[in-house]
């Protein structure tokens, strides 16, 4: 068990040696998966882009899955393990759990995923990332996915593990930190969510082989979704816990209230795991009742958890910083926050595009009957390259210019061309998502080759404003892909060519975090003193509610003009 | 002190909770209830909502059906595939086939009248995309679906597969002409 734990001169943070190799081979993995995940974004874009229409029907769906594949689970499930051991390792200060079967996780995860892109590159598994039966892809295909879910459930094992040893080893004292606790709430999320895909994907897999005659259409989609998109959810709370890490680390921002940052972590888990629902709602095998209730009650206790979020990040951030005498007006705390500082500014842009286009278009995505006017649009994409690009990606993003300076021990090179990156991904991407909402209002369809319809008996002409958004699909498609490899080339540049920073000093045991609880329980009688009010996000807030009821509504009345349904 | 250290109040659960914070949550809150009763609301009073009337089917039983109805009621043949025009009875019944890569047969509707469009796939999961009305319903097979539909404007109208099926995918294109 010897092991020896690091503490980074620059932030302090301490990391555990076999935690931080593990942390750094799942971020360089989880990058190439971006990588592979950017090349195919861009080839689909130029696809999409009706001008240019670049390649063939069978290699543009081919391209679709390996994107859908590659940049949902691979990219984002190798990035979240670096921030589940970063969350529980490093911020608790003590060894990691069990790191020969983290390692054996880690192994499964980029076998399966190879494996996976093996299946998909053949050119007979051009199923799409929900891979609907009964289409058949070839059987390692499933298997692909399968082992990536058993690496990444070891992965969730040794984090839950390395909680019990902190415990143990009274390296915190009190309770976990918000951070922590937001990426256990996404472990157990995970957890679930795994299982669920287990009780999928494995009969599934069978069935390819043969072993299994049928699976039904219905069920297929209702068990599939319940890991689809409650996996979206895993990202939502890691996101989050990211956020409020950068404000942290920026700011010294400290949570307004940690009851309830910490509540609306828990309504996560408890409201998000029939999230599937709201993928069934234009289907014929679930009723009424089932759809409405699980659309609101279930849903909407986890929307308003992430408008608690959405309230206190940056309610935290204006109490950091008004308290540092940026107290003019409302918004001098954020005229004056750090706008050149990618990781703040990255984390920004991540926080407003989450929440005013990737969660209102959720929303109402997932409204039962506004469901009819998009399901299967262009406005899908729309809606989650919005949540899962700009709000998960860029929130990943951007921790990695903290992450590269403590974690890799190497300053970031080209420092201009990093505070432009966040701005140039994070405002294309945003507008993508606009303008794909825009087509798929007009009613475009989603994973389509050809809205020209070549070949059909018909013609079908779409609106000339439909031609207009996919044209501006293409252009901002492409401009976000720069950004996308901007970062790439910024973060493995830095890595092989950027200044060696001092490592700090290395001991062979776990310093333990201070105890701040008895002096901070002295000054708590003045603790009310120290409120400070935060007005300005206030009026962010309210914007927003007023923005999302103003949206929500135009689209009833969408509704009430198209042929009468009963 | 910070969201990266333990709580600096140990019983932070008993620390009070900041007004605005209660009011912003009581927002929320209030924000979805009345999302929920909006649906419920629409149920009641809303004209379009999507019918919950489904049956368990297969292929060759759905394939039946929608071949008798074709056979009575076709008014004529279009295109060279000779695709019959189906004209369903107003406040009848008519079958739609989805298929790799078809929409069948074409379906011809009257303006204001009530039908019963009934919706499966013989292979694969196909999506309804009524266009340029803007109606997306799922189509799965082994599932008959029974939609309720009222044509509100004369005209031509598309029908366009937005469920991924395959190579084909591009060229499934229907069509619904409404008097």
């Amino acid at each position: 068990m010897a092991t020896t734990y690091r503490t980074c001169p620059s932030s302090g943070l301490q990391f555990e040696n076999n935690a931080e190799k593990l942390m750094r081979w799942n971020a360089v993995v989880g990058v190439l998966w971006l990588l592979v995940g950017g090349i195919t974004a861009l080839l689909v874009i130029l696809t999409r882009w009706p001008a240019i229409k670049l390649l063939p029907a069978d290699q543009f769906y081919m391209i679709l899955t390996a994107h859908g594949i590659d940049m949902i689970i691979m990219w984002i499930l190798h990035f979240e393990m670096a921030v589940l051991y970063f969350a529980s390792s490093t911020l608790l200060r003590c060894r990691l759990a069990t790191p020969k079967l983290a390692w054996l996780g880690f192994w499964l995860m980029v076998i399966g995923g190879i494996m996976c892109n093996i299946a998909i590159f053949q050119g007979e598994s051009s199923v799409m990332f929900t891979s609907y039966v009964p289409m058949q892809a070839a059987p390692h295909f499933y298997l692909g996915i399968i082992l990536v879910a058993v690496g990444a459930l070891v992965g969730l094992g040794v984090f839950f593990g390395t909680l019990v040893v902190a415990k143990k080893d009274k390296t915190y004292q009190g309770s976990i930190p918000l951070v922590t606790f937001g990426a256990m709430t996404a472990a157990i999320i995970a957890t679930f969510t795994i299982l669920a895909g287990a009780g999928i994907l494995i009969p599934t897999f069978l069935w390819s082989v043969g072993l299994i005659k049928e699976i039904d259409a219905q069920l297929y989609r209702m068990v599939w979704w319940a890991l689809g998109h409650s996996s979206q959810q895993i990202n939502v709370a890691a996101h989050v816990s990211v956020w409020y890490l950068t404000a942290a680390v920026i700011f010294g921002a400290k949570p307004l209230s940690e009851k309830v940052s910490r509540f609306a972590f828990l309504l996560y888990i408890l409201f998000l795991q029939l999230a599937s629902a709201h993928h069934l709602l234009s289907d014929p095998g679930m009723s009424a009742e089932w759809k409405v209730l699980n659309t609101s009650y279930f849903m909407y206790f986890a929307v308003m958890a992430s408008m608690i979020h959405g309230f206190t990040v940056p309610g935290a951030i204006e109490a950091a910083q008004r308290k540092k005498g940026y107290t003019n007006g409302l918004f001098e705390w954020l005229r004056k926050a750090p706008w050149g500082n990618p990781a703040f500014s990255g984390m920004f842009i991540s926080l407003v595009g989450f929440g005013f286009l990737g969660g209102i278009s959720g929303v109402v995505l997932g409204t039962e009957q506004i469901n009819m006017l998009m399901h299967n649009t262009f406005y899908v994409p729309g809606h989650f390259h919005t949540t899962v690009v700009v709000g998960t990606t860029l929130a990943f993003m951007s921790i990695t210019y903290i992450l590269v300076p403590t974690l890799f021990r190497r300053e970031m090179i080209l420092p201009k061309l990093c505070q432009i990156q966040p701005y140039l991904y994070g405002i294309s991407m945003s507008v993508l998502g606009l303008v794909m909402m825009g087509a798929g209002t007009l009613g475009v369809s989603r994973r389509h080759w050809d809205m020209a319809f070549s070949g059909a008996p018909f013609q079908y002409e779409w609106p000339g404003a439909a031609y207009l958004m996919m044209g501006l699909t293409g252009i901002f498609g492409v401009i976000a892909v720069l950004g996308g490899a901007l970062w790439i080339v910024l973060v493995v540049g830095s890595l092989l060519f950027g200044k060696k920073l001092d490592g700090g000093t290395v001991s062979d045991k776990p310093t333990p975090i201070p105890s701040n609880t008895k002096a901070a329980s002295a000054v708590s009688h003045t603790d009310k003193d120290d409120h400070v009010a935060v007005p300005g996000t206030v009026v962010l807030a309210l914007t927003l509610l007023v923005t999302f009821v103003l949206y929500y509504f135009v689209n009833w009345k969408y509704l009430s003009e198209v042929w009468l349904l009963s | 002190m910070s969201a990266i250290l333990p709580p600096s109040e140990r019983l932070w659960w008993k620390q009070p909770i900041d007004k605005v914070e209660w009011a912003w949550i009581g927002i929320a809150f209030v924000w979805g209830m009345i999302m929920f009763v909006m649906m419920v609301y629409w149920h009641v009073y809303g004209k379009q909502n999507l019918s919950n009337e489904a049956y368990k089917t297969t292929p060759e039983m759905f394939a039946a059906k929608a071949e008798k109805f074709i056979a009575e009621n076709t008014v004529r043949t279009e295109t060279d595939l000779q695709i019959p025009v189906v004209k369903v009875p107003a406040g009848g019944d008519g079958y739609l086939i989805a298929r790799l890569w078809n929409w069948y047969p074409i379906l011809e509707l009257e303006k204001g009248q009530t039908y019963k469009i009934h919706l499966s796939s013989m292979d694969y999961q196909h999506g309804f995309s009524l266009q340029p009305v803007n109606i997306n319903i799922q189509v799965l097979p082994g599932y008959e679906h029974v939609v309720k539909m009222t044509p509100t404007k004369s005209g031509t109208y598309a029908i366009v597969c937005n469920e991924y099926c395959g190579i084909g995918h591009h060229t499934m294109l229907g069509r619904i002409y409404v008097k």
